[in-house]
């Protein structure tokens, strides 16, 4: 058995402490640690995907108690590649806080961000439910402390209305779990595939109550309309890099959705069949018409991303509500790019804030570092509103390919393509106010008092987002190998047999009870 | 019992989401209690209502109660208890710093962008 699993939930788990404890007022030592803890997490997460690549499911037994009575992690192609994508994407947002100084403007940072890192990587990782919901609550924790770093009273609102939100959330996803045991009598998830396969149809009331309250749970992390309407204040308000973090936690609300509506509820299973196809496919539809129209209606930067992110969740809940190989392959290639189109997006209206000490889309003085700034802003723009060469287009082509079969294929493309087109027009506006109009209105240079808050931005800042902009390019050029991987993922999702079979079959301890329940 | 517990539960919650719908940090904060409340004896009583029975299987023992829930409860309470005190802290800055205790106002820099 593979102890090497579990890793890169311990490692953070260890390295936070230890930067509370030993590193405290230093903040030099607290960012080598901290980077060398990312760049660790990503050696482990490419060895475990390099491992499952083929196919084989990976697990570990906590204190070897045998699956359906003690907590497995599962490791399999899906949830690798998502551990990989979090730790890359956690680098380049690493060495961004660094070199813009928002690590130093508040207490704690490392340590809240090696937490937070724990329970991204834990959700994704683990088999159990109940487990799931535990690291759901170590992120959120760790989020409510990131959000309102470095203070301030609009970030304390936003972060009271985020924090009250989410533990709104938990407490359905408790309800959600409750239900769940008392209809089946187990948590892990490749038991509760093979149990809920077996429940009558006449006894399904309770389980399809769980199936959406845990739905609703999962939208509402993942911000699907109409429960979208803590996420542009949050993320907004947030520090920028916090917010480039939080572009994968979205992705957690998907992930989850993923692999809950494929593995315990699939598609085809009578007990909850017809009960997402009547609305949660019109969900995704309107949340991605209304993150396209928050794009062209913000005044700020920061607000204008923000909407992007939601109308980008919308592309992939589009992809997902299909549930089938094609939908869900398309969906997880649109995730890895929408995740880092968000990050580049929300760092670059950190350099606006940074180079004018605002970042209101009006005409006003040009800023330090323009040139670049503009160079970087109209890269990413083209990446989230999905116009060639950049994957965002290739991405809205898969959607737009595997959701021909559909039932509601006119209003899909319909709806991809014009909530495109506005976006490309909001993202234009504010591009060509913020940048181009600059150069039209005269510097009043005595009664500015942006003036001392404006410095340019650093090297490290750029290189961050250089980074995360050559991912980009890459996740372009290798389309094709990377839509072929997330295809065969998509097709092991719909055959769960092997990863039941891993996880049930494989003796523990108490494998064989003398009297069960 | 079921008919008291299933109701006891019933009230916490309405209870819970009348306040939390009052939308003023105090009222809300004593609402989401309540709610974690009722979701604790929710999880408690999904492995079945037992009287007295020990939450150990062994050797001669015939009738006992499902430890499982019992493990959930602990953890759920932990978890609700430690998040209450977070969103006190944060709450309680937030109204300290803008005098304003809403919790559905849009943050200063919303308004600031309606009037520019």
């Amino acid at each position: 058995m593979s102890h090497w699993i579990i890793l890169p939930i311990v490692l953070p788990a260890l390295m936070a402490p230890f930067i509370v404890l030993a590193a405290r007022f230093h903040i030099g030592i607290q960012r080598v640690f901290s980077v060398v803890g990312v760049l660790l997490l990503i050696a482990l997460a490419a060895g475990l995907a390099w491992h499952v690549a083929d196919g084989t499911v990976i697990y570990y037994r906590l204190s070897d108690w045998a699956a359906p009575f003690g907590i497995v992690l599962v490791g399999d192609r899906l949830s690798t590649m998502m551990v990989l994508l979090t730790v890359v994407l956690a680098l380049f947002v690493l060495l961004y806080a660094i070199g813009s100084g928002w690590d130093s403007r508040g207490d704690h940072f490392h340590a809240l961000f090696q937490f937070q890192l724990m329970g991204i990587l834990g959700a994704f990782l683990t088999g159990d439910l109940f487990n799931l919901f535990v690291f759901f609550e170590v992120l959120l924790i760790a989020s409510y402390g990131l959000m309102i770093h470095a203070g301030g009273n609009d970030r304390l609102k936003a972060g009271t209305q985020y924090v009250l939100y989410n533990l709104i959330g938990s407490t359905l996803f408790l309800f959600a779990l409750g239900a769940i045991y008392a209809e089946t009598g187990t948590l892990n998830m490749a038991d509760l595939g093979r149990r809920v396969a077996e429940i009558g149809p006449e006894e399904t009331v309770g389980i399809r109550v769980a199936a959406v309250l845990l739905l609703l749970v999962f939208a509402i992390k993942a911000a699907l309309v109409p429960l979208h309407f803590w996420l542009p204040s949050s993320y907004a308000e947030a520090p920028a890099p916090v917010a480039a973090l939080f572009a994968i936690m979205t992705k957690v609300g998907a992930y989850a959705i993923i692999r809950v509506y494929t593995m315990i509820f699939p598609p085809d299973l009578d007990v909850t069949s017809n009960l997402l196809e009547t609305w949660f496919l019109p969900a995704a539809l309107i949340s991605c018409a209304i993150g396209a129209i928050g794009v062209l209606a913000a005044r700020k930067m920061d607000r204008l991303v923000a909407f992007a992110v939601v109308g980008s969740m919308g592309m992939v809940m589009i992809a997902i509500s299909l549930f089938t190989p094609q939908g869900i392959g398309a969906a997880l290639y649109y995730i890895i790019h929408s995740t880092l189109a968000a990050a580049v997006l929300f760092l670059v209206s950190d350099l606006i804030r940074t180079g004018r000490g605002n970042v209101d889309v009006t005409a006003q003085i040009p800023m330090a570092g323009t040139f670049l700034t503009a160079g970087m802003f109209f890269a990413g723009a083209i990446a989230m509103a999905g116009l060639p060469p950049l994957s965002g287009f290739l991405g809205k082509l898969l959607i737009l390919q595997a959701s021909v079969s559909a039932d509601l294929v006119v209003w899909v493309w319909a709806v991809v393509l014009i909530s495109s087109l506005i976006s490309v027009v909001g993202f234009a506006r504010a591009g060509s106010t913020v940048f181009w109009k600059s150069h039209g209105t005269l510097p009043d240079l005595d009664t500015d008092e942006n003036k001392e808050v404006a410095t340019p931005p650093t090297i490290l800042s750029y290189v961050a987002i250089g980074g995360l902009f050559a991912l980009l390019v890459l996740h372009t050029v290798f389309a094709g190998q990377v839509h072929g991987y997330t295809t065969d993922i998509a097709r092991d999702l719909f055959a769960p047999q092997a990863y039941n079979s891993i996880v049930l079959d494989t003796p523990g301890k108490l494998s064989k009870p003398s009297e069960g329940h | 019992m079921e008919v008291l517990v299933a109701s006891a539960i019933g009230v916490l919650t309405a209870a819970g989401i009348y306040l939390v719908l009052r939308l003023r940090t105090f009222p809300v904060i004593l609402g989401m209690s309540l709610l974690t409340y009722a979701v604790n004896v929710f999880l408690f009583a999904s492995g079945r209502l037992t009287i007295g029975a020990p939450p150990i299987l062994r050797d001669g023992v015939t009738t006992y109660t499902d430890p499982l829930p019992q493990a959930l409860v602990l953890t759920a309470i932990v978890i609700s208890f430690g998040m209450t005190a977070v969103v006190v802290m944060i709450g309680l800055g937030a109204f300290l710093g803008s005098d304003d205790d809403h919790v559905d106002d849009q943050p200063q820099g919303a308004d600031a962008e309606q009037q520019s």
